[in-house]
């Protein structure tokens, strides 16, 4: 019985062999002499065909058997898994970490050397304020570290509360639930709402956590060209043909519009007004990632709605994270509360992971207190941005990425030499002349591999309103010389 | 006819094994310290009743959306703007169907804010709802020295005693909280260096990588280590972040029933023999994925026979020790030492923070390769904030504690009282007539209560007697299977215990919860006797 390995094969040869036989004795049954010589030869080859078939040994139509046991000892025998890892070069460029010795803030102590930071996200110099640090030696007492638990599950602190209603009101915005790291915030928001079947339209220079959200949510995901509105619109009015034609199906699907406020690969804004336009034309919610913009743009920091005079309602979902700005750990979403509460049971990192540290919420609640206190904060930011921008124009054989108004902007290459290792290896020296010179830079990192649309190699050149005209001047100048000394 | 075995290799692709180990529990091999597990099953009648009590409840969920709907009832839910009705609906009504119906009834017993340290006892604050459970309203007023039965906190690491926190204080001051950039541009800070040495140390293996969050350590590192034609094999009941990891990683996955090496071996085997899907290539690599102990079951890996089939088919093991870092074996190092296993047996190494460390984040560790590799290609490195300096400092701490390095035995004795709390807390539970699932070394306890309305009922009166429990249910758990989870701490004294028991016993017979079909001997001398044995046994091991 080994050929009942091919199922469906016994179905279909017995009952051709039935025909056969019964067509045969028909004909048998009605011989008669007076028949044609070449239908009595005709007939007895029919008979001879069926004695062969009836007497031949049944064929498979596939060959195929089963391994036996010693050919399965055999191949699991064989069988060499590649290495966990491969091995990973001693010089790859991500293996030599910088060593930072002491705190990260305005002054920084790189591989032993005492510099000015022009590398972390710490734009209105919160990292280092005695009031945030009060407000979590308190906390500290009070709570411990860490929380021991999911929200669900007695993680929930009055310090969570207070921080969500706080952010909620900074925003105005109905409401606000943290996560407990800036990651997992927009990685986990996107797929508690957009699922299999799904389209989502993203800016091809989203950020990694947005690349991973989209991935986890398993929708169709549809790339735009960065800032390019009408290329947005073109994939809309195609979305728009493809569903008159299955109306039944478009009455179900979800549409989202991703953007960043500010980009973090590349420094400029997105086209919200035109953007808030496109989503009532064809009826998309706005997701908008505010990492980079929230505590940056508009004059009360509210980021980038605020930036373009947006009614914050008209977005759907604005995340940022809190380890920016704020100088803290974690990350938000916030909104009207008929999309923000369906995280607190979708939120895949907000369910399934521990809460933010008590001291982490304190002091992300105090930064908000000295940014509703000072909103000189930001235009300080503003004007050293500016000044950062101005500085850095006319650096030979570089140019500057972003708009005048970005805290972090991104220094390329003017001409790539063709290799982007190459390309990485001459930024890195100017990096490390700037570090030897006290000025901590920071090559832009991307896992080339993962990315979707890797970003050219640049230097990340941040500003914070820490840094004095004349760091900004040094760092220019120091960059200048990098520049001039290194690409020549 | 086809033989048992060839019926095993031709297990088609994409097997998903529903189902669980039910009765016995899994096999058990060479069980060198390992207690006991148990997953005893209830009776008929209460499943029947569970079904039942399900049924009536998605009964009354349409007739009061029908209520709804023609205007009867009040309708609580928020809406969606005017101006945007137009647009495809955010949500599918069938999808919030019960949490519209069901969740919304007894949410009370979730997401109960408190407003203190979450140790052996904390405060809960109140909250009263107006409108059945749609809206909340803190009265101001807290439920003080509830008895803390919920939080992971082992070894009773959340404290908050000033000498104790004296280090991480001091990292406040030097550092602030944050780090304002990754591990990879400027956040590689000598304090995170530090703590990656002595997880190496702690965990006796030449390399570890820590990072700023539990989950993320998952969901951001598998994607790193296994991709396009690898294979996972990943047990039923593991957690989302090993799910989403794995999701991520664009891997092909397989299940294999929880625990259960017969199953596991089956799907291994089949891998190996028949390759990929389609092409029938042999797999690039094949990835095994199981956890030390399981959060809801309280079950803890067959770690020595994983072990023995990965080596005989040359996986590779990923082990998630959330749970059980800190929390088992003599010197709180995890199931490899539970089992008196060699750590590099299992190649990735991955545990959080969070728990036992009353901290948070998480660790990768194993041979220097695979860290080194991971320092390059992870996501997290790249992408995400680094570790904030004072929850390091935390982390620090409390790892020195355990491994004595701080000069005391206090890591020790609480790594002795953790062990002494889980076995006297589990046996007193079994002889009253609860059904309890798990291994006897498991600080994780669930208890069944299986009927909806009864683990509300459960949920409510324990905290009417000021003890704070964990109640759990579907889709957490298999539909019949809602339970109460109690995580044991070395902070609570037995006198807390004894209450809790105390309750339990009361609130058991109440509400009828001692389904357990089983006789258990009275404890007491007995019980003492082995308690003491398991200290000699524990102090041997530390010399």
């Amino acid at each position: 019985m080994a050929w009942v390995e091919v199922p469906g094969q016994e179905k279909v040869l017995k009952p051709l062999l039935n025909t056969v036989i019964i067509l045969g004795l028909i004909k048998c049954a009605n011989f008669s002499p007076q028949a044609p010589a070449y239908h009595l030869i005709l007939e007895g080859i029919l008979i001879l065909w069926i004695v062969r078939l009836l007497f031949s040994k049944t064929y498979k139509l596939q060959e195929r058997s089963d391994l036996t046991e010693k050919e399965k000892e055999d191949l699991i025998e064989e069988w060499q898994p590649e290495p966990l890892v491969p091995p990973v070069s001693k010089d790859h460029p991500s293996m030599n970490y910088d060593i930072v010795s002491g705190p990260p803030s305005h002054n920084i102590v790189v591989n032993g050397k005492q510099c000015i930071n022009f590398a972390s996200f710490n734009f209105l110099g919160l990292l280092d304020n005695e009031r945030v640090k009060q407000k979590a030696l308190a906390s500290l007492k009070k709570y411990g570290v860490g929380t021991c638990g999911p929200r669900g599950f007695y993680g929930t602190f009055d310090v969570h509360l207070e921080l969500e209603d706080r952010l909620a009101k900074f925003m105005r915005t109905e409401e606000a639930i943290i996560y407990s790291y800036g990651f997992a915030t927009i990685a986990s928001a996107i797929p508690a709402y957009s699922k299999r079947g799904d389209i989502v339209f993203v800016d091809e220079a989203a950020c990694f956590s947005i690349q991973k959200g989209l991935q986890a949510s398993r929708s169709f995901i549809k790339y735009f060209k960065h800032n390019d509105m009408e290329d947005l619109e073109r994939l809309l009015k195609e979305q728009e043909i493809e569903d008159q034609k299955n109306p039944r199906k478009a009455r179900v699907t979800r549409r989202f519009v991703v953007v960043e406020g500010l980009y973090i690969n590349t420094a400029d804004v997105c086209p919200l007004p035109a953007l808030v336009k496109l989503k009532y034309k064809y009826k998309v919610r706005i997701f908008l990632e505010e990492s980079m913009s929230f505590g940056v743009l508009g004059e009360h920091g509210r980021g980038v709605t605020e930036h373009f005079g947006v009614n914050i309602d008209d977005i759907d979902l604005i995340s940022a994270n809190m380890e920016n700005a704020v100088a803290s750990i974690g990350g938000f979403c916030c909104g009207r509360s008929f999309v923000i509460d369906h995280q607190r049971l979708s939120g895949q990192g907000y369910c399934f992971s521990a809460s933010l540290p008590p001291m982490l919420a304190a002091a992300a609640i105090e930064a908000l207190n000295i940014m509703e206190e000072d909103p000189d904060i930001f235009s300080v930011l503003r004007e050293k941005c500016e000044q950062v921008h101005k500085a850095l124009q006319g650096t030979p054989g570089m140019k500057v990425l972003g708009e005048s108004y970005a805290p972090a902007l991104h220094l390329q290459l003017e001409s790539s030499s063709g290799s982007r290792e190459t390309d990485v290896r001459m930024l890195r020296r100017i990096v490390d002349y700037c570090l030897e010179k006290q000025i901590a830079l920071t090559l832009a990192r991307y896992l080339d591999k993962e990315e979707r649309f890797l970003p050219p190699p640049s230097i990340r050149v941040v500003v914070t309103v820490e840094q004095t005209k004349e760091d900004i001047d040094r760092a220019a100048s120091c960059i200048r010389e990098a520049a001039l000394s290194i690409l020549k | 006819a086809r033989s048992v075995s060839t019926m095993y290799c031709r297990t088609t692709h994409y097997v998903r094994i529903n189902g669980r180990a039910n009765g016995t529990g899994p096999p058990s091999g060479k069980r060198l310290f390992q207690g006991q597990e148990s997953f005893e099953q209830a009776p008929m009648y209460v499943a029947v009743m569970t079904y039942l009590g399900f049924g009536l409840v998605t009964l009354f969920g349409y007739f009061r959306d029908f209520l709804r709907a023609v205007g009867l009832e009040k309708c609580h839910i928020a809406k969606e703007r005017d101006e945007q009705k137009d647009f495809v609906p955010l949500y599918q009504d069938f999808e919030n169907f019960y949490t519209r119906n069901l969740y919304m009834r007894v949410r009370d017993n979730w997401n109960r804010p408190i407003c203190s340290l979450p140790g052996p006892v904390f405060d809960v604050m109140e909250r009263v709802s107006p409108d059945y459970n749609w809206t909340f309203r803190l009265t101001g007023k807290t439920i003080p020295n509830v008895i803390n039965m919920g939080s992971y906190n082992y070894l009773g690491f959340a404290e908050n005693n000033v000498d104790f926190l004296k280090t991480v204080a001091e990292r406040v001051q030097q550092y602030g909280l944050g780090v304002c950039s990754t591990r990879q541009e400027m956040g590689n800070l000598g304090i995170h260096q530090e703590l990656e040495e002595l997880v190496a140390e702690f965990l006796g293996v030449e390399s570890a990588m820590v990072l700023g969050m539990g989950f993320a350590t998952n969901s951001t590192n598998i994607p790193a280590l296994v991709g396009k034609g690898c294979l996972i094999l990943s047990d039923e009941l593991n957690h989302t972040s090993l799910i989403l990891g794995a999701r991520l990683s664009g891997a092909t996955i397989r299940v294999f029933k929880h625990n259960n090496m017969q199953s596991l071996e089956r799907v291994l085997r089949d891998a190996v023999c028949s390759g990929q899907p389609h092409t029938h290539r042999p797999w690039k690599k094949i990835m095994i994925m199981v956890e030390g102990i399981y959060s809801m079951e309280g079950s803890v890996v067959c770690l020595p026979d994983i072990v023995a089939l990965k080596k005989k088919y040359k996986a590779y093991l990923y082990l998630d020790e959330a749970h059980s870092i800190g929390a088992v074996g003599p010197t709180g190092r995890g199931v490899t030492e539970l089992f008196g296993l060699d750590p590099s047996d299992v190649d990735v190494l991955m545990g959080t923070f969070t728990k036992s460390f009353g901290a948070a984040g998480g660790y990768i560790a194993g041979k220097k390769e695979l860290v080194d590799y991971l320092r390059s290609h992870s996501h997290s490195a790249v992408y995400a904030s680094a570790m904030s300096p004072p929850v390091t400092e935390q982390i620090l701490r409390a790892m020195r504690c355990i491994m004595g390095l701080d000069g005391t035995t206090i890591g020790q004795t609480r790594v002795h009282r953790l062990a002494e709390n889980t076995r006297y807390f589990r046996s007193r539970l079994q002889e009253m007539g609860f059904i309890i699932y798990g291994n006897d070394d498991s600080p994780v306890i669930p208890l069944l209560l299986y009927m909806p309305g009864k683990v509300v009922a459960f949920s409510r009166a324990m905290l009417r007697r000021k003890v704070g429990v964990v109640v759990v249910g579907f889709p957490a758990t298999p539909i019949t299977e809602a339970r109460a989870r109690f995580c044991l701490s070395a902070a609570h004294t037995k006198e807390m215990l004894d209450k809790v028991l105390f309750d339990l016993n009361e609130v058991g017979d109440e509400l009828c919860l001692k389904f357990s079909q089983r006789k258990y001997t009275s404890r007491p001398k007995e019980q003492h006797h082995n308690n003491n044995d398991l200290n000699k046994d524990f102090k041997q091991d530390s010399l």
